[in-house]
């Protein structure tokens, strides 16, 4: 990974100190991930330049936005991004044609990447440009609202929990809009959240943040994986997986999917229509992965991967292990009782055998 | 005719002088009603209250103020006189300086609560979609203040044109030049000639109705004066 987005910011607040090393990629969806008050809305002000850190360095694929040590800070007008609050804050007084229009008609023609055209129909509003932003609805508003952004053509794109504030009907309504971003645009994408499932969904590398501070960064696969992060210890905790389709059993309905790595694996998943060649995103979760010594006999269970057990760690919930495993190069977790672990004689390096119980297509 | 031509001369002073205070005052408040908005000064207080006196002094005592200013050993009589405009005590100049002192609250503060209702969020929505600071206010600001300053302008027009304590201690009683409907009223009064006073003080009563009306009106049902 060549970091194209460098941020240090260092921010004192009454209640709240920031001390962040960011380095992010400088393609894809990047996730601050972290409950309120870890800092993710303030990063992402700082790299806006809403808010002035008091020891910064913001550097944008070889841009410096800020460099506090000489006195460098580029005005939030001047800088290239793109914000989408969490509410969509449209200008009340100009139609939806008119808001799409503010930070379009602001650059210099040259420097417009995406028509308007093009932004109306990639968030689906072209119906929409001659209403005013008190006729829409909350996600037709929040779609204006990236739209908008997007036609300032910025070089970074920066989104504060867009979701948050919309009901889980509206959230399906969006994400795929953003996932079409993700696809189609080539603008490096910071969003914040606080939802473990957008983030499993959009984010190709996470950055976990806890009272101010960056816990992890790394590519979303192996972050997940990592068991010394709390992320390890809920509920939800899992692996998230892209494979590629490979083939298709018309006669059983099933598909088959090809894991990076070396030599890929193969998982085969249950579903009425996937195009072959197309790349899907997986959750595994460590709760749906159980450990067997070989895979003999047979088993309901379709997916059942050889693996090699990189690292033991006790659940908070004692009874249980977290076990992370390493499938020719795709990381998986698995969460298994501390009973099972014993009577397996589990430890790193052991070849054993996953049988993954279900796999949730995301997106 | 019921109003004879001292009468007519008054309205059209008293609009002149209403029109022109009003003018001065939104270039003039605007900035102050800005910063008030928005500063976290600890000269926000003083000054707002600075702003607000004339909301509770009594007329006779800004009068005294403005008039020992304005007059020949005054601050500002100095300076008038310095630069060759002589003295604006009596002088219908003198009467705006008094009228923009004394209708100064009335369009600063509906102005700094339509600032203040505006929030914080669309200037950094406008920032971040390349508006400089002049930019948003221009294009943002002044149309989501609206009708914070359609507020301000008739409160203050209608202000300056019930003064009249202000304008006996600085104006004087001049014809044409000072004299405004209010004290043209009170010479009616004064000189027994009441049928003619109501005429004025009609007019006056039914003015201030239909303005308070459009005011009430205009608001449907908003609280406060933004």
């Amino acid at each position: 990974m060549s970091a194209s987005i460098k941020a240090r910011l260092k921010l004192a607040r009454d209640d709240f100190t920031l001390d962040v090393d960011l380095k992010l990629p400088g393609r894809g969806i990047s996730a601050l991930f972290g409950h309120s008050g870890s800092g993710k809305t303030s990063c992402l002000r700082c790299l806006a330049g809403l808010e002035r850190a008091a020891s910064a360095y913001i550097e944008i694929n070889g841009e410096v936005w800020e460099d506090s040590s000489r006195g460098r800070f580029i005005p939030p007008h001047q800088r290239p991004v793109g914000y989408v609050f969490q509410e969509a804050s449209l200008f009340p007084h100009l139609s939806v044609q008119g808001n799409l229009e503010f930070g379009w008609r602001r650059i210099a023609p040259q420097a417009r990447k995406i028509s308007q055209e093009q932004a109306c129909q990639l968030l689906g509003i072209s119906h929409l440009l001659a209403r005013k932003p008190a006729t829409l609805s909350g996600g037709e508003a929040q779609r204006v609202g990236i739209a908008r952004a997007l036609l300032s053509s910025p070089r970074l794109l920066l989104m504060d929990e867009p979701l948050a504030a919309l009901d889980s009907a509206r959230k399906r309504e969006i994400l795929p809009y953003l996932e079409r971003l993700h696809n189609e645009l080539d603008i490096p994408l910071i969003y914040v959240s606080h939802a473990q499932d957008e983030v499993a969904r959009l984010a190709d590398h996470l950055v976990l943040l806890e009272q101010g501070k960056a816990l992890a960064s790394g590519p979303i696969g192996e972050t997940l994986a990592r068991l010394d992060l709390p992320l390890a210890q809920g509920e939800d905790a899992g692996v998230v997986l892209e494979g590629v389709v490979v083939g298709h059993d018309p006669h059983y309905g099933l598909f088959d999917l090809r894991l990076p790595g070396a030599d890929g694996q193969l998982l085969r998943i249950a579903h009425p229509a996937l195009q072959v060649g197309s790349t899907l995103r997986l959750k595994v979760q460590a709760r749906d992965v159980s450990l067997a010594l070989a895979a003999q006999g047979a088993s309901s269970i379709l997916n059942r991967l050889p693996v090699r057990v990189r690292e033991c760690h006790p659940a908070e919930n004692p009874a249980h292990v977290l076990i992370s495993l390493d499938a020719s190069g795709t990381a998986l977790l698995a969460r298994i009782t501390r009973y099972s672990a014993d009577q397996l004689d589990v430890r790193p390096g052991q070849l054993l055998c996953a049988q993954i119980k279900s796999v949730a297509l995301l997106g | 005719m019921p109003l004879d031509a001292s009468d007519l001369g008054a309205i059209w002073l008293t609009i002149k002088l209403a029109s022109l205070t009003t003018a001065i005052l939104l270039v003039l408040g605007t900035p102050i009603a800005w910063w008030l908005a928005r500063t976290r000064s600890w000269l926000r207080g003083p000054i707002g209250a600075v702003v607000a006196l004339p909301l509770v002094l009594p007329p006779t005592v800004i009068g005294f103020y403005l008039l020992l200013a304005l007059g020949p050993h005054g601050w500002i009589g100095q300076a008038t006189q310095a630069l060759g405009l002589g003295s604006v005590v009596f002088s219908f100049s003198g009467l705006v300086i008094g009228s923009v002192v004394y209708s100064m609250p009335f369009v600063v503060q509906p102005l700094q609560n339509a600032f203040g209702a505006i929030g914080q969020r669309p200037l950094e929505v406008a920032a971040t979609l390349r508006a400089s600071p002049w930019d948003t206010f221009v294009n943002v600001v002044l149309p989501l203040a609206r009708p914070g300053f359609i507020t301000a302008s008739i409160l203050g027009f209608a202000h300056t044109v019930g003064e009249f304590g202000v304008v006996l201690m600085i104006g004087g009683n001049i014809p044409d030049k000072t004299r405004v409907v209010s004290v043209q009223i009170f010479d009616h009064v004064e000189a027994m000639e009441y049928s003619q006073a109501h005429w004025l003080a009609g007019a006056m009563l039914v003015f201030s109705f239909l303005v308070l009306l459009m005011l009430y009106a205009g608001r449907r049902g908003k609280p406060g004066w933004s």
